[in-house]
């Protein structure tokens, strides 16, 4: 298991060079280079082509893309354009932000996918199972910008239930659980509406897997000797139903992201996905290129967690 | 003849219908059999005639809502039709075991094979957990798989086929059960394994007595196997006979036709013999009248038993209905 | 000269394993067989489950690539692809598959299921194609009005004909059947080995008719080959083979089916534990380091997998 779980590990390092390659490329196409940030427009041309010439940008492309790396590994990723301040600093925080927000959402959209998935296709076609799957079609059919916006005005700024903007207020008192709380509350709201908007799959596959479990033949082994109903359910049907889901999670790490775009926007949460949009409309190319490397990394990284649930849960899968 | 104490089921006038488009059909209709111990009793028939529909009756498996059984199914005069469910998990296991026809689809492909094993003494054995392991060593071994420390830390997916069949037998025997359904056990296996495991159920009977219920199709497992026979069609027994009686003196139309349309080892039949028709779906059955006869329908409608009952013809052999007298083949 | 002959057929599928998967070992599905099937004939592959018959009817119908080896088919090597289409092999050689279910396309109506095949190499009229397949559907005894319906609308033995009918619609010259009547009822299957019978005469068609089933095979062949391991451990007549069996295998094979006798059941089952115990207990004088030894002849048509000194000594 270790062995496939360690080749599975390296099977990535190919697939993040390509993205880097990819990315790198990408990057030189645009417009700009390293220190259009850095330099004031009244610089003479000699000394840009000077500078150029000591930053290496007339070096051939490979070698460009072998510096590009090294700075990558030194955590050096250029500076922003109009930030004034290295891209890595300025993603540092911004990344820790999306990661409680991220976090959050994931607990609590398991937490809510996982019982109403156990109650629909427990009580298949019955009220409970109705209601939940009026509830997923609701769910999926509004559009995550509609689903935030309305939040937004619903609890925020209509009932003031919750903040509407940052990860913390200006004014926390004092104390750090004072400051862990706060957080908290900045966070709960855009969670919640992302968690809740994001349950369809996972309740589908949940209810599905239940069903077509109750009538497969090992299930039926398992009442013909004699284990009571309740026992059948867990040990039986509900974890092997569970698998698919395990199964997913890489999925749902990349569709978090995806989302974190439009979540961070409207709450105005200064995570990546809000520096993304920022970057865009301001045309930050090392900050662009930063993200998407990230990004790229991330769902990389979403999909081999996925791979190893499954080898460690899924003993078909196991390679001796 | 036997004690009384032998009897081990006692099955009278079982109806086991499903509900289809709001009405039920009975695919087991009117089914009466006895098992005693240390007997081997074959059900054969064709594919929906009702088999496992009526070893699923015993055992008590079916979706309770869409299916209604009436009769009686009595286990030492214990009636298992309606039996309450925890009273039926007591039984389930302990007093009847069941053997599946799908080795690999029947065992949880997430659960290591001695686990599977082991849950079954854990619902009916006060035996501790080091015990219970031990056990599970014991059964692997008594139903000849070696190496059983290392097999019963494996997954199904890890076994051939003769094997995972050997670790549901070993499943079914866990506790030394009375009465032993089995459905089809060797019909996914080839005729060496099919031979080995055949053997190694007469091997266990031989040790506990059980009496074992055969479903099969195959006409030749049942003669090397079977102590009686009943031969099923669309839901009903239409022949009831010890074995040799069976295969020497077959009566019912249905039985010799089906004995007509083997391919005989020792003659070159140019043709086989074809049964006219298919046994018709269950919402398609007739409700009276005798249901094999659109299938031969050569024979004059005047020999035809209008309510075709079971008669016994000789000792222990019975057929429905007297005019198989008149029966012969078209050709 | 016969219809397509089998030579030296190896199919060797790798086994990736270690730290790099690379190529460690090859499962030697198909080892080195040869047989030749004549013009009309039905010819017998006899194994065990993973013995290598499927295998080897995929190879001749060209669904698998072959390792080494050829077959001959009107003079022609059909291993390449270019080859078979030069040929138009494929119109020739069909298959009838073991599980109708999945083998027929579950939302196709029966009609196209047929004209498929027909479509693929010859170009009929509406009109005319109509005609062909009903034409095929009264063959194989099925009523017209099933032209237009869905395979979930038969029964298996129905699906069976169905598949039959599909095979024979470009007028092949062999038909592979993998485990054709194996999933059927008594009953069904004698319809459809009928059938096949049948068929057979009107269009002078070969089968390659692979089974497990002893007394099937027995029923349908004259000439038939038992496989194990990849390789043929035994070929011969009907006669040959259910009557002067000489490799041990072939023995346990013909001492495992359950035989219409009850009175007699305990001699059969002491005739088969001692054939498995001299074929458990033996392994080295019927085996080389387990691999089934090149075949001998031994008669007109009889030939067996043994070393030669066993052929003298052991008869
Ligand atoms: N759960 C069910 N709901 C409705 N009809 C059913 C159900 N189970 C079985 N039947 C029908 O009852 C009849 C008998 O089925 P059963 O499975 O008992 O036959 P069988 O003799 O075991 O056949 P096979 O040899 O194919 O296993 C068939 O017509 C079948 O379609
Ligand atoms: N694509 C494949 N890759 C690797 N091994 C394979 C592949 N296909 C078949 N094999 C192996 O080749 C051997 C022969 O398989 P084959 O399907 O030909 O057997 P068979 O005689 O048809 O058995 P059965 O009666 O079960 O159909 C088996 O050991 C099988 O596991
Ligand atoms: S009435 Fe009797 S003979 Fe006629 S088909 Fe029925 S059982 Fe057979
Ligand atoms: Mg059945
Ligand atoms: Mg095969």
């Amino acid at each position: 298991m270790w062995k496939t779980i360690l080749r599975r590990v390296l099977v990535m390092i190919p697939q993040i060079i390509i993205l880097s390659i990819l990315i790198f490329f990408l990057a030189k196409m645009m417009p700009g280079d390293p220190f259009t940030g850095l330099i004031d427009p009244k610089m003479d041309v000699n000394t840009i082509a000077k500078l150029k010439q000591e930053y290496g940008l007339n070096d051939a492309p490979w070698v460009q893309y072998l510096n590009w790396v090294k700075n990558l590994f030194r955590g050096d990723l250029g500076m922003s354009y109009t930030q004034h301040m290295s891209v890595t600093s300025l993603i540092g925080d911004r990344a820790q932000n999306t990661f409680w927000l991220s976090l959050v959402t994931i607990i609590l959209s398991y937490l809510f996918a996982i019982p109403m998935g156990i109650i629909a296709g427990r009580y298949k076609d019955k009220w409970p199972d109705q209601t939940i799957r009026i509830f997923n079609y609701i769910t999926f059919a509004i559009p995550g910008f509609v689903a935030y916006v309305l939040a937004l005005w619903l609890f925020g700024y209509l009932l003031n239930w919750f903040p509407t903007t940052g990860t913390v207020s200006v004014s926390v008192a004092p104390g750090i659980f004072n400051y862990i709380l706060d957080r908290a509350h900045h966070i709960i709201l855009p969670a919640l509406v992302a968690a809740l908007i994001s349950t369809t799959t996972t309740v589908q596959y949940l209810r599905t897997g239940i069903i077509d479990n109750q009538v497969e033949d090992y299930v039926r082994t398992a009442r013909s000797k004699g284990v009571p109903e309740r026992v059948v359910f867990n040990k039986h049907i509900l974890r092997n139903s569970l698998l698919p889901i395990t199964a997913f999670i890489g999925n749902v790490i990349g569709a978090l992201l995806g989302g974190a775009v439009m979540i961070e926007t409207v709450f105005s949460y200064p995570g990546m996905g809000k520096l993304f949009m920022e970057s865009i409309s301001q045309r930050d190319y090392p900050v662009l290129t930063a993200l998407i490397l990230m990004f790229g990394i991330l769902a990389i990284v979403g999909n081999l967690i996925s791979d190893i649930v499954m080898t460690i849960v899924d003993p078909r899968i196991r390679v001796k | 003849m036997e004690k009384p104490s032998d009897l081990l089921l006692d099955i009278q006038h079982l109806h086991t219908g499903f509900r289809l488009k709001g009405k039920f059909y009975d695919a087991v209709d009117d089914v009466s059999l006895t098992l005693r111990k240390n007997e081997i009793l074959a059900i054969v028939g064709e594919s929906g005639s009702g088999k496992s529909t009526l070893a699923s009756s015993i055992i008590g498996l079916y979706d309770q809502k869409n299916t209604r059984v009436r009769g009686d199914i009595l286990f030492n005069e214990l009636n298992l039709v309606g039996l309450n469910e925890s009273l039926f998990n007591r039984i389930r296991g302990k007093e009847i075991g069941m053997i599946f026809q799908d080795p690999l689809a029947a065992l949880n492909p997430l659960m290591r094979i001695g686990a599977q094993i082991e849950e079954t003494l854990y619902y009916h054995t006060k035996l501790n957990e080091k015990e219970r392991k031990t056990r599970v060593l014991e059964l692997l071994d008594q139903v000849g798989i070696p190496d059983p420390v290392r097999i019963s830390r494996q997954y199904p997916h890890e076994l051939s086929g003769g094997m995972r069949q050997r670790v549901i037998i070993a499943i079914a025997i866990a506790d030394k059960p009375s009465i032993l359904l089995a459905d089809e056990p060797t019909t996914a296996l080839d005729v060496t394994i099919q031979a080995q495991i055949l053997d190694l159920l007469k091997d266990i009977q031989d040790e506990t007595s059980a009496g074992i219920i055969l479903i099969t199709h195959d006409l030749g497992v049942v003669s090397e196997t079977a102590d009686r026979v009943a031969v099923m069609y669309a839901g009903q027994i239409v022949e009831v006979a010890p074995v040799d009686e069976l295969f020497t003196n077959p009566l019912h139309p249905y039985t010799r036709s089906l004995l007509e349309s083997m391919p005989q080892t020792d003659v070159d039949d140019e043709e086989l013999h074809v049964i006219e028709g298919t046994v018709p779906s269950l919402d398609k059955m007739m409700t009276d009248g005798c249901r094999f006869a659109p299938r031969i329908p050569w024979i004059d409608a005047t020999s035809h038993e209008e309510e075709p009952i079971l008669h016994e013809v000789s000792p222990g052999h019975e057929v429905r209905c007297t005019c198989y007298r008149d029966f012969y083949f078209k050709n | 000269m016969s219809l397509i002959q089998i030579k030296d057929l190896k199919i060797h599928y790798p086994i990736r394993s270690g730290f790099f998967n690379r190529v460690t070992d090859h499962v030697r599905a198909v080892d080195g067989i040869n047989f030749e099937i004549e013009e009309g004939e039905t010819y017998g592959l006899i194994g065990e489950s993973g013995s290598g018959k499927s295998t080897t009817g995929k190879a001749i119908v060209g669904l698998e690539d072959a390792t080494s080896g050829q077959i001959i088919y009107k003079g022609h090597d059909i291993t390449k692809a270019s080859e078979r289409r030069k040929l138009k092999y494929n119109r020739d050689v069909q298959m009838i598959f073991q599980d109708s279910m999945s083998s027929l396309n579950p939302k196709k109506r029966i009609f196209d299921i047929i004209a498929e095949p027909i479509r693929n190499f010859e170009s009929l009229s509406k009109e005319e194609e109509k005609k062909r397949v009903q034409e095929l559907l009264d063959i194989v005894g099925m009523p017209s009005d099933a032209l237009y319906k869905y395979p979930h609308e038969f029964s298996g033995g129905q699906r069976q004909r169905i598949g039959v009918a599909r095979a024979v619609a470009t007028k092949p010259k062999l038909i592979i059947a993998d485990e054709p009547v194996s999933a059927l009822d008594l009953s069904v299957q004698a319809q459809v080995l009928n059938f096949m019978k049948k068929i057979q005469k009107e269009y002078n068609i070969s089968y390659l008719f692979i089974s497990h089933d002893l007394g099937v095979v027995r029923h349908m062949c004259e000439n038939l080959a038992i496989m194990h391991r990849g390789r043929l451990v035994e070929v011969g007549t009907r006669e040959d083979i259910y009557h002067n069996p000489q490799h041990i295998y072939t023995k346990r094979l013909l001492a495992a089916i359950p035989k219409i006798d009850p009175k007699n059941r305990e001699e059969h089952k002491a005739h088969r534990q001692a054939v498995e115990k001299e074929f458990l207990e033996n392994q080295d004088k019927w085996y080389k380091n387990g691999r089934v030894y090149p075949l001998q002849q031994i008669g007109k048509s009889h030939f067996v997998a043994l070393p030669q000194d066993k052929l003298e000594g052991g008869r």
